[in-house]
């Protein structure tokens, strides 16, 4: 569909490819810049700053106002199961969908299709009044705990995912695990030892996907989670920075820095596996 | 083979026990707390439990159950709840269900003019338990007993006495000074003691006096009787209300049908407001979607160009803004577009010599929150529309090159309708997804700068779930969840009509109905 282009043609196609770069990274090398930055003012940033520090990042792990360190462990923690028990319960649901026949199949697929286009967070208000709840008979599982919220996330996470799983282990074929049910095994231990390392690939792009996800969440996190040693970072960040861009840019510029760089060191070497995760039906969450 | 079969059965029932007796633990707490629905959720989980780990028919549900819990407790429970709480006036002062007012509307007394007088001394042993020794008018004497007050002779040896004849000590119990008593008021206050069925509490510092039930309940009438001025209060919009009007508060919940739903529509307070929100949502994800796609369709064409050297880099340098945490480019956003901060403004104050303001002007606070989520959005577009491009065969191409068509024919004419079938469908995911971006709103302009004389807490960048968000969480009226539950439940309905659209454009409906 292209034919070869001028010279003149060529500079036009780099410099408007060159402009939009820019654009696309220059919120990110101001923040570099930032981090780098002595001083914790916005107003007094330079793009190259006159003398680079690592103070920001050294305050981050060593200032006890600033519970950082906290905070990403929060939230790889929640992420990190999240993640987890989400591959796993899904591989189960979506095995089952695809091999076994059994009364209200269809039921059930359509059922998974209509409840997943509902958006979790639109029921804030029952979560957070359910939570409570809990709290009253499970103190752990309840409200302002890790295990309350990374409960909420899987309930949100089982519909797409089981949908986007089922598909593709209806692409396995079945044959090769019959040899294995003939000679006796379950259908758990044939799901466990043949189709589940088949599968690897969706497995891997569900996990990343719903890591990525999990990590960047932020209106149940925010609901449900009280005190700053509770947050995660997305609830923990616009905690620290907000109203005081003034005070803390250098600061929080680093833990944006840092925050950003694990998703990025992620996200870009593995991305074809993720996009082709993404566009397979969902957008970015 | 077989011994390890035994060991499989037993494991089971072990398992299966243990679930039990747990369950049947969880039952009794719950019946004893007089939580039914829950007691009836517990009930229905552990039968379906049984039933799948001893029916051999229920095997597919081994696998199912695990994810289906969670389904069912954190997004199936939650949108029904959402929908009844819709359809109720819960909100503060109405959070209460009417036996939890009626019962602390019973607990409430009063002071009658006639009350008996008693002065008292209070003691305290070192472990802060109090206890008071009241001194009635007619001489006798009482000892706060937990909540009984006993009739004691103070000539007891045990009571200790002090220079002017009062008891200073008794047992471990030490009298508190005046100053002491003034410390420890809250604790007095709390004391409800019983002496011979009336009701005795402090009255004031120096004195206790007997008190009177203030409201009964009457099952018959569904109305609370004021035992002190003999008004009748009737159940009435949530609140035991006087035949002149007056409500006793806390309120309580009702239900109350569509009101909600009523309100949002045709209330002409609610309803400004939620036309501006919804107009401002519709416009905030259209806008997104239109600028993003045609950015990204671009650049994707510049980048699916073979004469273009460094692709690769090019692309994974443009992919960036898609790669990182939305929340963490929201609040580095939100700095650069601040107005006395921002770089944004420097530039253009270096420019041009004007500030704009950003985030305190509706206008440009609207601006502002398109450009960054276009900034967001525009890396998806431009590998989805990189993927169509790559798909559509060359061929195609060469055919209409022959018959003379020009590059910007060929664009219109051949890659635009191929391109369109594939992503129109991601666009409306899109939109709808962009629809409910609340991270966005919320890290960037919280919804402001508010609007004057908006009758609920609706700013001007709120979108319909960030104007939820307050409602339920933020309001200055309070929490009126039920409320926010009906504009959940409307967000819902828009989202499926958008999604039912979508579904004509995919095969997922086909995927079910062909029972693959």
């Amino acid at each position: 569909m292209y034919s070869r282009p001028s010279f003149l043609g060529l500079l036009v196609r780099h410099a408007l490819i060159l402009v939009a770069v820019a654009w696309a990274l220059f919120p990110v090398l101001w923040i570099l810049s930032a981090s780098f930055n002595p001083t914790n003012n916005l107003l007094e940033q330079r793009l190259i700053p006159a003398n680079p520090t690592l103070e920001h990042y050294r305050r981050l792990f060593t200032d006890p106002t600033v519970p950082f360190p906290r905070w990403l462990l929060n939230t790889l923690l929640v992420s990190g199961f999240t993640a987890l028990i989400t591959v796993f319960l899904c591989a189960l649901g979506a095995y089952a969908f695809s091999r076994f026949r059994f009364k209200f199949r269809r039921a059930g697929l359509l059922a998974l299709l209509l409840v997943q286009m509902f958006p979790q967070m639109l029921a804030m208000v029952a979560i957070y009044l359910l939570l409570i709840r809990i709290k009253e008979f499970v103190p752990w599982l309840g409200y302002n705990t890790h295990p309350g919220l990374i409960m909420v996330y899987l309930g949100g996470a089982m519909g797409f995912n089981t949908w986007f799983m089922k598909g593709y282990f209806d692409t396995i074929p079945r044959s090769v695990e019959e040899s294995a049910l003939v000679d006796g095994a379950t259908p758990f231990q044939a799901f466990l030892r043949i189709v589940l390392p088949l599968a690897r690939p969706i497995l891997a792009v569900v996990l990343i996907i719903q890591f990525i996800t999990t990590y960047s969440e932020y209106v149940l996190a925010s609901i449900l989670l009280k005190g700053t040693e509770m947050y995660t970072l997305a609830v923990g960040l616009r905690f620290f920075i907000q109203a005081a861009y003034d005070r803390r840019w250098g600061a929080f510029s680093a833990a944006a820095i840092l925050g950003a760089l694990l998703i990025l060191a992620i996200f870009l070497p593995l991305q074809k596996l993720i996009i082709s995760g993404l566009t397979g039906g969902a957008v970015k969450e | 083979m077989g011994g390890r079969g035994v060991l499989a059965q037993g494991a089971k029932f072990g398992f299966l026990a243990l679930l039990n007796a747990a369950v049947l633990w969880a039952a009794i707490a719950l019946l004893l707390r007089g939580d039914y629905l829950f007691l009836a959720i517990l009930g229905v989980g552990a039968l379906v439990l049984n039933f799948v780990v001893l029916s051999r028919r229920a095997y597919p549900l081994r696998f199912l159950l695990p994810g289906l819990v969670f389904l069912f407790a954190m997004v199936v429970y939650p949108i029904g709840y959402t929908v009844y709480v819709s359809l109720t006036n819960l909100q503060t002062g109405n959070l209460l269900t009417k036996a939890q007012v009626v019962a602390q509307l019973e607990g409430r007394y009063y002071l009658p003019p006639d009350h008996e007088r008693f002065t008292y001394w209070a003691f305290r042993n070192d472990r802060g338990e109090l206890r008071v020794i009241l001194l009635a008018q007619d001489g006798r004497t009482y000892l706060s007993e937990g909540s009984e007050l006993l009739p004691v002779d103070l000539a007891d040896p045990r009571f200790i006495r002090g220079e002017d004849g009062t008891v200073v000590q008794f047992e471990t119990f030490r009298r508190l000074t005046l100053m002491e008593i003034y410390q420890s008021l809250p604790a007095l206050e709390r004391m409800a003691l019983v002496l011979e069925g009336k009701h005795v509490r402090l009255a004031t510092v120096r004195e206790f006096g007997t008190y009177l039930r203030k409201y009964e309940y009457l099952r018959e009438l569904d109305a609370i009787r004021d035992l002190e001025t003999g008004v009748l209060y009737a159940a009435r919009d949530g609140y035991f209300t006087s035949p002149d009007g007056v409500r006793i508060e806390p309120g309580f919940q009702i239900y109350i049908g569509f009101k909600n739903y009523v309100d949002v529509l045709t209330n002409p307070l609610i309803r400004s407001d939620f036309a501006r929100v919804f107009a401002w949502t519709v416009a905030w994800s259209f806008f997104t979607v239109f600028f993003s796609f045609w950015i990204g369709l671009g650049l994707a064409y510049l980048l699916n160009d073979p004469y273009v050297r460094g692709r690769f880099v090019y692309r994974s340098l443009l992919i960036v803004p898609y790669a990182m945490p939305a929340f963490i480019s929201a609040l580095v956003w939100a700095g650069l577009f601040n107005t006395d901060l921002g770089v944004i403004n420097r530039i253009l104050g270096t420019l041009f010599g004007t500030k704009v303001r950003w985030l305190q002007d509706p206008l440009w606070a609207r601006v502002a929150l398109i450009t960054i989520n276009v900034w967001l959005t525009y890396p998806y577009m431009m590998i989805v529309s990189l993927g169509a491009l790559q798909s559509i065969s060359k061929e195609l191409y060469e055919a209409a090159r022959v018959d003379g068509a020009t590059g910007w024919q060929r664009f219109w004419t051949i890659t635009m309708p191929l391109l369109w079938v594939s992503v129109a469908p991601l666009l409306i995911g899109s939109f709808a997804f962009t629809f409910n971006n609340f991270t966005i709103i919320w890290l960037v302009t919280a919804g402001r700068p508010a609007v004057l004389g908006a009758a609920t807490p609706a700013g001007a960048t709120d979108i319909l779930i960030s104007w939820t968000y307050r409602l339920a969480f933020e309001g200055d009226r309070g929490n009126q969840l039920g409320l926010a539950a009906a504009v959940s439940i409307i967000i819902f309905v828009i989202i499926a009509v958008i999604s039912g659209v979508n579904f004509r454009f995919t095969r997922a409906l086909e995927d079910v109905s062909r029972n693959v």
